[in-house]
């Protein structure tokens, strides 16, 4: 396949495996618009590839055609869906298409035509394709961290044909690189929540919130790990607000009084869910008001929103929607 | 100076940082009278851009030669947002391509002769109905499309692209809303897809594509415009969802599709959303989202106050179309409990248009203002069309959504039959874009017209 483009383009009509073939012109019609220059390789190869798809013909030929035609144009998922009822048809070696995607990959991985394709063969081939699989998804997150489609593969894949083992660490090591990647971050919940080798979200909460908690540490402005550390609560608010752990590391953030949003949005989060503050946070939480934050309230809900609109002007409204809904209406 | 090691996130986000403080510099320091030609939207230079675009392309879009619909789409939804409207030969020229496109067994292709697939149909509509018009709104084989789209439900709930195709969050979102605003919406389409987009809302909060992928911009409005057209908007966490989407917008003013991603940086091929349009559904839901945040511990015994199911002026109008009245749309809006087998009172077509005249009922939660500066000052491109980010190559997909986005962080504050405020619109008030219908986003002149035309029909 690949040394097909070295060599020189035979137009299709001076093939002789194609001279039988009567070209389909592309039914455009008079003035059409949003018309393409086309090329006239891409002409004619659509207008033969028309030819054989209307006439349904599932043969090696075809299946040639549908390979030059994905090379022009890889968002086609007419020929895309062809290639597939002609390899069902031929009993076509799958090996093949592993090659065809990567090197479609290899353009643009963008696409969701490929993956699909690529997810369609390795439900085919089996477990035989699972490290193949792991192997292809880890070469394009190597160059691009948070590829939306790269990942989701990889989930299917683990979940369809298994290879969970190492997961875990792979999330890991991705972290250790850039902790703000937030598709690691993903991984890593999708992992200790679905692997059939660790136990599922309650067995793993403990050692995560401290995984979590040193991260937050390290990096306490990191949206990533805090959302990871509501998540592993998700549906158990009691067990929320009942671990000191987390209102301390919000403590222990708010007092160190700098990259404070997040500790305090999520000290607001547990007070909403019925956490009771001490004395310590009402100390912690007056120590950040700045000169244009309103009086001190006895609430320290209501002080954490107003220091909240203050340094987070952004989001000024939604803190004080937050506090009329949460704290004055109740 | 010196930095500390950064990550590859870090330095990606300083990089695009400093490019938009750069231009925010710029305009902090130029005469008050270049301010203003600053932040004036380029009427003209969009119009042309769009215009030569709808009569002819070069050859390197043959890799959206599958996506064609889709161009039409982008380039008369923006041409309606800016007013203008296509004369009458490129009119009929459009109405006769896209029937080109339309597969005689319902559903439309990405090009002549393709096969029929849910993003291009929905393409397809939307520019249908942006044309408006007896021609256009006739031309679509409304039974067929039905068959279509009924072809493409899986058993899971959710739907296919197109035979055998992927299933995911915008197959829903675009079955749906298609559905929804051709008047063909039933029980039978909607059957389990709230199952399906429930369990594509993720622990961040926002909403995959796929359950276990990670919350992203664009599903997320595909997956919150689908709740609300099938009226099961509250079965997500909608507290979660709203936090998540607020910190979406960073210091750039503009929006990241992802946490931790670089501002507008969705670079994939087929996205939805401006995140402004995720705001204004849920503004227009704050009644919902105050249910669920009261009574945070209530979840499986919400009942829903009867001050929710107030109706508006406009239900006469509704009330000509058999069962449904807003009050019962509102009633038997809560579908937390799994499992509720029982069928509702709700006629599924009238919800969009419900939506739209609900009256609105709280400020916006982002800040409206700082998202045009970021529109206006950062995403226009200098001859024309509008990019994803300074830097970035203006393209069709990139100017419809940045467009739609201004137009509803313009509209936001006020109800539909209210004039917008100046003070809501940043830069000179001829700034100001055709309102749109934020479910279906297509402008909300041409949705009222075709809502009567598929209502008649």
């Amino acid at each position: 396949m690949g040394s097909d483009e070295e060599e020189q383009w035979v137009p299709l009509r001076n093939r002789p495996e194609l001279s039988d073939v009567i070209p389909v012109q592309q039914n455009d019609g008079p003035n059409p618009v949003v018309p393409i220059a086309y090329k006239e390789e891409f002409r004619e190869t659509m207008d033969y590839f028309r030819a054989l798809y209307k006439a349904d013909e599932r043969s090696p030929r075809a299946l040639r055609l549908t390979s030059e035609a994905i090379e022009l144009n890889p968002g086609n998922y007419t020929v895309w869906h062809f290639r597939r009822l002609i390899l069902e048809a031929l009993n076509d070696d799958l090996q093949n298409e592993l090659g065809l995607t990567e090197n479609i990959a290899q353009g643009n991985s963008k696409n969701y035509q490929l993956w699909h394709h690529r997810r369609w063969v390795a439900e085919k081939l089996g477990t035989s394709a699972t490290s193949e699989e792991l192997r292809f998804t880890k070469k394009i997150l190597s160059i691009d961290a948070k590829h939306y489609h790269a990942w989701s593969h990889r989930q299917w894949v683990l979940q369809a044909l298994g290879g969970w083992e190492e997961e875990l660490d792979y999330c890991h090591q991705l972290l250790e690189e850039d902790i703000f990647n937030n598709s690691a971050w993903n991984q890593r919940y999708f992992v200790i929540t679905r692997s059939p080798f660790l136990g599922g979200l309650k067995d793993m909460r403990e050692s995560e919130v401290c995984y979590t908690h040193n991260a937050i540490v390290a990096r306490p402005e990191n949206e990533s790990s805090w959302r990871y550390l509501r998540g592993l609560y998700k549906d158990d608010n009691l067990s929320w607000v009942n671990n000191p752990q987390i209102s301390s590391l919000c403590l222990e953030i708010l007092t160190a009084k700098a990259n404070c949003v997040f500790a305090l949005s999520t000290l607001l989060d547990l007070i909403s869910h019925g956490f009771q503050p001490s004395q310590e946070f009402r100390d912690a939480v007056n120590a950040l008001q700045t000169s244009d934050s309103e009086q001190t309230d006895s609430d320290v809900a209501k002080t954490a929103c107003s220091v909240l609109e203050s340094i987070d002007p952004l989001r000024a409204n939604y803190w004080k929607w937050y506090r009329s809904k949460h704290f004055e209406n109740a | 100076m010196e930095f500390p090691v950064a990550t590859k996130t870090q330095h990606d986000q300083w990089m695009v940082e400093s490019q938009v403080f750069r231009r925010y510099k710029l305009f902090e320091d130029v005469p008050r009278n270049a301010q203003s030609l600053m932040l004036e939207l380029q009427r003209d230079n969009h119009v042309q851009y769009l215009t030569r675009g709808l009569r002819g392309l070069p050859a390197s879009f043959v890799v959206l030669d599958a996506n064609r619909p889709w161009l039409c789409y982008w380039i008369l939804h923006s041409l309606a947002l800016l007013g203008e409207s296509v004369d009458d030969e490129l009119e009929h020229s459009t109405i006769d391509f896209l029937s080109r496109c339309q597969d005689p067994n319902g559903g439309y292709g990405g090009g002549p002769g393709q096969l029929p697939h849910l993003a291009t149909t929905y393409a397809a509509v939307n520019s249908l109905i942006t044309l408006g018009g007896h021609k256009a709104l006739s031309s679509i084989n409304r039974s067929e499309l039905y068959t279509f789209l009924r072809r493409m439900k899986h058993p899971s709930g959710g739907f296919r692209m197109h035979d055998a195709g992927e299933i995911d969050v915008r197959a829903c979102y675009t079955a749906i809303s298609v559905a929804s605003v051709l008047n063909i919406l039933d029980h039978e389409l909607v059957h389990n897809v709230g199952s399906y987009i429930l369990s594509c809302q993720t622990y961040e909060g926002g909403i995959s594509g796929e359950p276990g992928s990670e919350a992203h911009g664009g599903y997320t409005f595909c997956g919150l415009a689908t709740m609300i057209l099938i009226n099961e908007v509250n079965r997500l966490d909608l507290p979660r969802l709203i936090d998540w989407l607020v910190f979406r917008q960073g210091k750039e003013c503009g929006f990241q599709g992802r946490t931790n991603k670089l501002v507008d940086g969705c670079y994939s091929f087929w996205q939805i959303s401006d995140q402004g349009g995720v705001f204004a559904l849920l503004q227009r839901i704050p009644s919902v989202s105050k249910e669920q945040i009261v009574l945070p511990d209530m979840g499986k015994c919400c009942t829903l106050d009867s001050s929710h199911a107030s109706t508006t002026s406009s239900m006469s109008e509704v009330g000509k179309s058999s069962e449904g009245t807003s009050s019962q749309v509102d009633g038997t809006g809560d579908f937390r409990q799994e499992g509720l087998n029982i069928p509702f009172p709700v006629n599924f077509n009238d919800i969009g248009y419900d939506f739209i005249n609900k009256s609105v009922e709280m400020k916006p939660l982002f800040h409206a203002i700082a998202l045009q500066q970021y529109l206006l000052l950062c995403t226009q491109a200098e001859n024309g069309g509008l990019i994803d980010k300074p830097g970035k190559s203006r393209d069709f997909y990139h100017t419809c959504y940045c467009l739609s986005g201004l137009s509803v962080c313009q509209h936001i504050s006020s109800d539909a039959d209210s004039p917008v405020l100046p003070r809501a619109v940043l830069g000179p008030y001829s700034n100001l874009l055709e309102p749109i219908h934020p479910l279906f986003n297509v402008v909300l002149d041409q949705y009222h017209e075709a809502r009567e035309f598929f209502t008649r029909h």
